[in-house]
């Protein structure tokens, strides 16, 4: 089995459309309607186009804001990517205007920083050091 | 003053008052890493969180919403009781007196 697909559950999908791809730097792959104004849609990484694709779903169902305030509250995100630079993706995410709630800090094999991803979560950006 | 030699008693508690000195204002969920990750503290979140309340009880840690997020902050304020009242001036102690008299009487 392959891990094909995660989601993050947002607010807004023209929003967290323009988030993502706009300032994160992901590539939309799919954008299919749905009906009630929803869409199929998701991003991959750019060097990735057939990598795991990140779906954008809405957050409608009545038990998902709760959950998603109550992660938000605790600072704990609810995806993680992968990144070459923590540091430098911080920085140039800042100037961008992203908000962090814990800056690049090392923990060891791994460095990485929590930013909110103005759709209701925070998401983890991780860098592995190299051995 | 029961509160806070208890709040500090324990070394869970202490680590999470390190890692707020080292930065101060830190969510929970870094703060859990951090206790992993530097001093093999393996709690669930609810047993930091439970912590923290100690802490905060004793006025050692004030928690405050910013936005959607609550940060953890360190307040020393309480620690002035201690010292206030064992102050850490060093006092002189007899022998280095006799040895001051000494001193004084020899020149």
């Amino acid at each position: 089995m392959k891990i094909i697909l995660t989601s993050v559950l947002v607010d807004d999908q023209a929003k967290a459309e323009r988030f993502y791809t706009e300032t994160l730097g992901f590539v939309k792959k799919r954008d299919i309607p749905l009906g009630e104004e929803s869409r199929w849609l998701t991003v991959v990484g750019k060097n990735e186009p057939d990598g795991t694709e990140l779906l954008l779903e809405p957050d409608g169902h009545p038990a998902a804001k709760q959950f998603k305030a109550a992660m938000m509250e605790d600072g704990i995100p609810l995806a993680q990517f992968g990144v070459d630079d923590v540091e430098a993706e911080h920085k140039r995410l800042s100037e961008a205007g992203v908000r962090f709630t814990q800056p690049p800090t090392d923990f060891g094999p791994v460095i990485t920083a929590v930013l909110d991803d103005t759709c209701g979560n925070l998401i983890q950006i991780a860098q592995l050091k190299q051995q | 003053m029961d509160e806070l030699y208890r709040a500090i008693a324990d070394p869970t508690r202490r680590a999470i008052l390190d890692e707020l000195v080292d930065r101060n204002g830190q969510t929970l969920f870094e703060l859990c890493g951090r206790l992993v990750m530097k001093h093999g503290i393996e709690s669930s979140r609810q047993a930091i969180s439970q912590h923290l309340e100690v802490l905060e009880a004793a006025g050692l840690v004030i928690t405050e919403r910013d936005g959607r997020y609550k940060f953890h902050w360190f307040n020393g304020e309480p620690l002035r009781a201690i010292t206030k009242r064992w102050p850490t001036k060093k006092a002189k102690h007899n022998k280095q007196r006799k040895k001051n008299d000494r001193k004084r009487n020899d020149t």
